[in-house]
């Protein structure tokens, strides 16, 4: 009788084992067969919380010199080959996914292990995310836009007060820093902020297809159980109330023009801002007098430079913890959309048990220069120098019909892709500027007229073009977690800024 | 990153001389251009055209396409901050403006709003522009001034 071998194999040694064992299924020069008796898989920590990762491992038992290598595989969410599982993501209660543990040596011999997720609880840093039809009373069906719900107070006041006003249907923007109020929304006086010499500070703020126009202003900012205090603010006026926008203020050459005007034109009520850097311009307007911040006494207004503490700020990093960046978890969505969508807005990043970086991968991206905040995307073998993560933006905004590989715009709107094969299954891979490229990521583009010709808000699939780059809008989001870390604040897992996300 | 594609010859030139560039005008709108920005200028001959780069006291870097006939048939930019395209495109701003109005006509049907880049594609105007915070880039061209053998890509 051969002895019982028994050997307890961590995920991370699997590797190991297998590159030197060879996967035979005989062994020991003499002709003895061994044979593997029973494989048995677990996790720590059991239960894991959705996105998050668990260490799996798998105890084989067999006879002779076997083979301790197994492979792993899960029913949901991710599982590495070294037995790191990543959960799947869920939004509400709970789920399992059974993770499986395969001999390599005979692969009639396996186990499993079934692995409670929870879904994110309700915490001081977690504030819920919906994506709907938007605003009361907007004239439109939202697409794609996830809000949160903030409270706003003149600062030194705390809510409940009738100094503080909460707002609903604020847009949730990882492309942008700030918050930005559309003005016939507010129900209080924000104090408005000067510059040095006394002059009313205004903003002009381009977007790629619009800008806004309007006065900073000052307020305490309360998302859960955070508070940012004194942040400087943009309030959004319409074309029409004074100061006028001035001329260095200018429509992007077929944009949409004033876009703060109203709740209506804006889509929602308010943005915030929760991007990559502190400030909505940064050192480029302390400097140069660039057309973004303009002194606005009686006599008009004109671009000026304006300190770094007086710009409006991400409300992010002017939390007192949790201020180093933010993950949206979004549940996933499926093709051909749904009606409403939810998640969730943590602030930090591994400052709490919810905002683990887990197995997302870094993508670092430049704080200054022209390649600000963009990173790199290979598709098709090609380079793209451009990237984005974009919550703000609301589909897979990427490259034209024009380059090779890329679904045919829709004939009745070149603002969308209509794949001829439905869903076009596309992969690309994004790499930072730290060189580090991360595994395949997979996306699926819908025939996207179809798509928006129903009631649902929430896409997965909606795409279109956007000529030499990748905006990686809101379908992105769907079904993985993100993280924007902000610059100069500390970040685990790589120098902010940077992006992260999961899941392929 | 200045992208220099096949670089024969590079030209330094630093002269502050007036004209006015805008696309679809001649070279020496180009120097205009420069001097409105107060930027600096370098141009690079790759034979079938000349490309001038202006880069701005913001930073933001213009570069303006020229055929061997002397039409500045493409511009491209990127930067911190938009240039000042009304200029920049001269007359083909207000085409953008009208393609874009008549195509919101057409969509009227569609009940939705998009936020994202331009996107104007006809026979006579291309033009991509797309922006993040402190990061903005496009691309104009003017198909039936483009030389043969330039390939939109080249216009970056």
């Amino acid at each position: 009788m051969r002895s019982l071998g028994i050997l307890l194999v961590l995920g991370s040694l699997v590797l190991m084992t297998a590159c030197g064992g060879g996967g035979g299924s005989s062994s020991g020069g003499g002709g003895n067969t061994s044979t593997i008796t029973s494989v048995a898989a677990s996790c720590a920590p059991s239960p894991v919380q959705s996105g998050q990762t668990s260490q799996c491992s798998a105890t084989v038992m067999g006879t002779g010199n076997f083979s301790s290598a197994v492979t792993w595989a899960t029913s949901a969410g991710q599982i590495s080959a070294s037995g790191l599982l990543t959960a799947p993501i869920i939004v509400s209660g709970s789920t399992s996914a059974t993770v499986t543990a395969t001999s390599a040596q005979d692969s009639t011999k396996s186990g499993t292990s079934t692995e409670t997720v929870t879904a994110i609880a309700a915490a001081n840093n977690v504030a819920p995310i919906i994506v709907d039809a938007g605003p009361q009373n907007l004239s439109y069906l939202s697409t794609n836009v996830p809000f949160v719900t903030i409270t706003i107070c003149v600062p030194g006041n705390a809510p409940p007060s009738a100094e503080c006003q909460t707002i609903d249907h604020v847009t949730v923007d990882t492309g942008s820093s700030g918050l930005r109020i559309v003005s016939s929304v507010l129900t209080i006086a924000l104090p408005p902020e000067n510059d040095s010499n006394g002059n009313p500070l205004d903003e002009c703020l381009v977007f790629a297809d619009g800008y806004v126009w309007g006065p900073v202003a000052t307020a305490d900012i309360y998302v859960v159980g955070e508070k940012a205090p004194n942040v400087p603010v943009q309030v959004m006026i319409p074309t029409t109330t004074s100061p006028p926008v001035p001329s260095g203020c200018q429509n992007p050459p077929g944009g949409n023009g004033n876009e703060g005007v109203s709740v209506d034109a804006f889509g929602a009520n308010a943005l915030i801002g929760v991007g990559l850097f502190q400030q909505d311009c940064g050192p480029g307007c302390t400097s140069g007098a660039p057309n973004f911040y303009y002194s606005c006494p009686a006599s008009g207004c004109n671009p000026t430079n304006v300190p770094l503490l007086q710009q409006v700020a991400n409300p992010v990093s002017k939390f007192s913890t949790d201020n180093n960046g933010v993950l949206l978890q979004m549940a996933s969505v499926p093709d051909g959309g749904s009606l409403t969508a939810s998640g969730f807005l943590v602030f930090g990043i591994g400052t709490e048990s919810n905002n683990a970086l887990g197995s997302s991968v870094v993508y670092t991206v430049p704080d200054t220069g022209n390649n600000a905040g963009v990173f790199n995307t290979i598709f098709n073998g090609t380079n793209y120098s451009g990237s984005v993560i974009d919550s703000g933006t609301s589909a897979f905004l990427f490259l034209s019909s024009a380059t090779s590989g890329v679904p045919p715009t829709c004939t009745s709107d070149n603002y969308l892709y209509c794949p001829t094969t439905s869903p076009d299954n596309l992969t690309a891979v994004n790499q930072g500027s730290n060189g580090q490229s991360g595994p395949t990521t997979h996306f699926s583009i819908e025939n996207g007229v179809n798509l928006l010709n129903t009631s649902n808000t929430a896409f997965s699939t909606l795409g279109g073009p956007n000529p030499g780059a990748f905006d990686w809008g809101l379908p992105f989001f769907f079904g993985r977690d993100v993280f924007t870390a902000i610059e100069n604040m500390g970040a685990p897992g790589g120098t902010p800024p940077y992006f992260a996300y999961n899941l392929p | 990153m200045p992208c220099i594609r096949n670089p024969f010859a590079i030209l330094i030139l630093l002269l502050p001389f007036p004209a006015s560039a805008v696309l679809g005008d001649t070279a020496a709108s180009v120097l205009d251009d420069q001097a409105r920005m107060k930027g600096t200028l370098r141009s690079v001959d790759n034979r079938t055209y000349v490309m001038h780069e202006i880069t701005s006291s913001t930073g933001t870097v213009v570069r303006e396409f020229v055929s061997p006939q002397g039409a500045v048939f493409g511009v491209a930019w990127e930067g911190q901050f938009p240039p000042d395209l009304q200029q920049l495109l001269g007359p083909y701003y207000e085409q953008a403006q009208q393609v874009q109005a008549s195509a919101q006509q057409t969509d009227s049907q569609q009940p939705r709003r998009r936020r994202g880049p331009i996107v104007i594609d006809t026979p006579g105007l291309v033009l991509y522009e797309t922006g993040h915070a402190r990061n903005f880039r496009g691309q104009a061209y003017i198909p039936q001034l483009v030389p043969q053998g330039v390939q939109a890509t080249d216009i970056h």
